[in-house]
């Protein structure tokens, strides 16, 4: 099976999950033999591409104008078949990059500013990245197009248009996790798009399909749910056993933003230190929400228990996993949720909201309502006062981590491939 | 002559509310009163009222020859005189019969004969003396909480003067003897022994309903069929859950139909007859002495402890319990003993049992908690509370 996959990060610049699990599940599909050409919309620095075939959309030429006319975008990616061409809006000519990403790794300047890949930009972004699908999809022969999150609909479509070849969409978040009911009409309108006209869906989460269901109409016989999995790495076991003795950590990890609940965990670290007062509170990650939370935190004078790391990558996550005592997820709303599962890979007993997708596979986690402010409170508290509560958890939970791996989730795939290409 | 001897067990758990770090020192009552009024109502008009309905119509029906024995715990005898009333009537109409045994059991469903035998003695009698005021009897065969049983469980009860004890039929103990016979305990003289034949019980307890069970639909007659090919022993003891008649397998299962025909259809068979624990042990002397050094229970496949305290919680939580004793006879005072021994009630650690957890099964079914890490949260909160309150503690300050 070959597969042209479009993607919008992938390791080591991620800002979220939706790169770690795009590289768990390639790496579990090409261990199943399948072949993976890799589409990512720019590059910078090197990428660990050891299993699939990398491509950046910016090293693909196009002609900006190609936009509104589909017969004129057909002229345009024939014209894409000269080596040089000026690169849209650059004036700079560039040559299109097939033979892997080491060439674009040595022009590398730096790395990501990864605050901004989310950015305002985006859809434009999005819809540039989607032109240049059609001229990969006409170099490449593959047997089917796997595009992950609304940023590649265009891409995935536009694949298929060129190739006749199915198109799948991988839902990793949708518009309603990242923005409450305050949504972006037009990426809604993209997300609806790519859902209603994908040959087949594939969600993170039974919770994340039933949102597919109840706000996008899509029928669920069309959607197929795959829950994401877990890398191990070596890295993990040199950096266990780094926790202190005086005093507990509770660490909050990922983006300070309303999807993740970070002013829940502010509450809840309120209402712990009145019962538990050497309790230390960390929230690691950036975000827009990051000013008015370390405001927050100062008007309760929670200063000196509660830091604030900033965004941190590669050896510090690891690092911060390894000396905390608890992880909290109070996620409002969590399509999967991977950072559970690498939390538990060092040992330390999680909390995560019933409101997402991961609270789906783990059993050996406590779980609680995101707005349950009290019950979370009470269940970290308990965690920092019950051994047994936490030996039992960990040993239970490293059982359980172990039958959590990229593999299972590559097989669905591979069996939703096998069914869409009949 | 063969017999059949059938004991239900009667037990519903004081459940708890949900009781959080904040709730302690704060004068909050434990039990979640609401829940367990709903709860037992709902069981009455599935399984009590109608099943003793049954159960009386059939000892009128086979003038007497139909016999049953009922062990019902204190702490549900509580509540139905508290709530339901009338189920507790209809068990007296039974026990007017002459053709019902209540065994004795400890009061408040606890695991006190493995932690602390002053404290097992002392539930042993508050129950007896509870049977013998409400129906009249004086129980002479004992049956420990989940069928828990070892040898010194058992010279503990030949002391304390009973006739007869019951335990699982396990495979592990019984290797290749037949669970069909009396038996004597290892170190006992007088005291004997009646082992629950498991496949028999639980085609019914568990299987009856299960649509991918072979035997699917189990019928009194099949039923009886396997009964009567029974050879060369002497009694088929059939012990199970009450709850079994229309709340495990609900009324439209024919569990009720069933029961209707159990009798009749054993009954066909000249040979065999039904008798309760106390007649079986009258007229059978043992066939040999069992040693059954480590404890058994009727529980789960391992048929062993490891449902209630088998993981760190479980012991943490039980150990703090009975650690307690001392403290709590020192108070004199007959409200906080209730307390610790309602505390006592052996499901509070079975909710935290980790065992099956995963694989979702009959645990889950009986847990009222989402996982065994809430039960056990809610129970240290709960006991932390009752500690504070044993040491006329005001306020608490944290785990360090």
């Amino acid at each position: 099976m070959r597969v042209l996959m479009f993607g919008w990060e992938f390791p080591p610049y991620i800002s979220g999950g939706l790169g770690t699990a795009c590289f768990g599940i390639t790496e579990g599909l090409s261990r199943l033999g399948t072949e993976i050409v890799f589409v990512l919309p720019r590059q910078k620095g090197n990428i660990h591409e050891s299993h699939v075939r990398l491509i950046t959309a910016n090293d693909v030429p196009l002609h900006e104008k190609s936009e509104t006319d589909p017969f004129a975008r057909a002229v345009t990616f024939r014209h894409v078949e000269s080596d040089l061409i000026p690169y849209a809006g650059t004036g700079r000519a560039r040559t299109v990059v097939m033979g892997g990403i080491s060439a674009a790794g040595k022009s590398s300047h730096g790395t990501w500013d990864l605050s901004d890949d989310y950015g305002s930009d985006m859809l434009l972004d999005a819809a540039r990245y989607g032109r240049t699908a059609g001229i990969i999809a006409k170099e490449e022969t593959f047997d089917v197009i796997h595009g992950h999150d609304w940023m590649t609909v265009h891409a995935g479509l536009e694949a298929r248009r060129f190739s006749g070849r199915p198109y799948i969409y991988h839902v990793h978040a949708l518009e309603f996790d990242r923005s409450g009911e305050n949504i972006n009409r037009r990426v809604y309108e993209i997300e609806r798009q790519g859902l209603e006209s994908a040959d087949h869906v594939i969600s993170v989460s039974h919770y994340t399909k039933n949102m597919i269901i109840e706000r996008y109409g899509i029928n669920p016989e069309k959607i197929t749910v795959v829950h994401n999995a877990v890398s191990r790495n070596e890295v993990c076991k040199r950096a266990r056993g780094g926790k202190t003795t005086d005093h507990k950590t509770v660490l909050f990890l990922g983006r300070i933003t309303f999807q993740k609940g970070p002013d829940y965990f502010i509450e809840a670290a309120a209402r712990v230190l009145e019962k538990v007062p050497s309790a230390v509170f960390v929230m690691a990650g950036s975000g827009d929400m990051m000013p008015r939370m370390v405001e927050r935190v100062a008007r309760m004078k929670m200063g000196r228990q509660f830091h604030f790391t900033g965004f941190i990558k590669g050896e510090e996550v690891e690092r911060i996993y390894a000396m905390s005592d608890l992880y909290v997820m109070p996620s409002v709303s969590e399509p999967f949720g991977i950072t559970p599962l690498e939390a538990m890979l060092f040992d330390v007993p999680v909390i995560i909201s019933k409101q997402s997708g991961v609270s789906e596979i783990l059993n050996h986690a406590l779980k609680v309502d995101f707005w349950d402010v009290n019950e979370l409170s009470n269940k970290i508290i308990a965690v920092l006062t019950y051994p047994a509560l936490v030996k039992e958890m960990t040993d239970r939970s490293r059982e359980e981590i172990a039958k959590i791996q990229w593999n299972a989730a590559a097989e669905k795939i591979v069996s939703v491939y096998r069914r869409i290409c009949g | 002559m063969p017999s059949v001897c059938c004991y239900f067990q009667v037990h519903q758990p004081p459940r708890h509310r949900h009781f959080t770090f904040f709730d302690i020192d704060k004068g909050v009552a434990y039990e979640d009163e609401e829940t367990n009024m709903q709860i037992l109502k709902k069981v009455a008009e599935k399984c009590y009222l109608p099943a003793n309905r049954i159960m009386l119509e059939l000892i009128r029906e086979y003038k007497k020859e139909f016999r049953i024995a009922f062990s019902i715990t204190g702490v549900v005898l509580e509540q139905m005189q508290k709530i339901n009333p009338d189920v507790l009537d209809s068990f007296k109409r039974l026990a007017d019969t002459g053709c019902v045994e209540f065994l004795n059991e400890t009061y408040y469903h606890s695991l006190a004969s493995v932690y602390s035998i002053r404290e097992f003695r002392e539930q042993v009698e508050l129950h007896k003396i509870r049977i013998r005021e409400l129906f009249g009897q004086n129980p002479k065969t004992f049956r420990n909480t989940e069928l828990v049983y070892n040898n010194d469980l058992a010279r503990t009860v030949e002391k304390m003067r009973y006739k007869a004890i019951l335990a699982e039929g396990a495979d592990h103990v019984l290797g290749w003897r037949s669970p069909n016979h009396v038996y004597q305990p290892l170190g006992c003289k007088k005291i004997k022994l009646l082992l629950k034949n498991y496949r028999l019980s639980d085609d019914i307890a568990f299987r009856f309903s299960n649509r991918q069970w072979p035997e699917y639909p189990l019928t009194a007659e099949k039923y009886a069929h396997w009964i009567h090919q029974m050879n060369n022993g002497d009694v088929i003891n059939l012990f199970m859950d009450y709850e079994t008649f229309g709340e495990h397998q609900w009324k439209d299962t024919g569990i009720f139909d069933f029961l209707r025909a159990f009798p009749g259809e054993v009954l066909k068979h000249p040979d065999f007859r039904f008798q309760t624990p106390i007649e079986v042990v009258t007229e059978n002397e043992p066939v040999a002495q069992l040693d059954i050094p480590n404890y058994i229970s009727w529980a789960d496949m391992e048929r062993d402890l490891t449902a209630w305290i088998g993981n760190p919680m479980q012991t943490d939580a039980i150990s703090v319990l009975y650690g307690m004793e001392k403290q709590v006879r020192r108070k004199k005072n007959a409200g906080v003993l209730d307390i610790w021994r309602r505390l006592q009630t052996s499901d509070h650690f079975y909710y935290m049992c980790t065992k099956w957890f995963a694989d979702g099964d009959v645990h889950k079914y009986f847990n009222p908690y989402q996982s065994p890490y809430d039960a056990y949260i809610n129970y240290m909160n709960i006991l932390a509370d009752f500690d504070h309150t044993l040491k006329g503690k005001g306020l608490y300050h944290g785990s360090r």
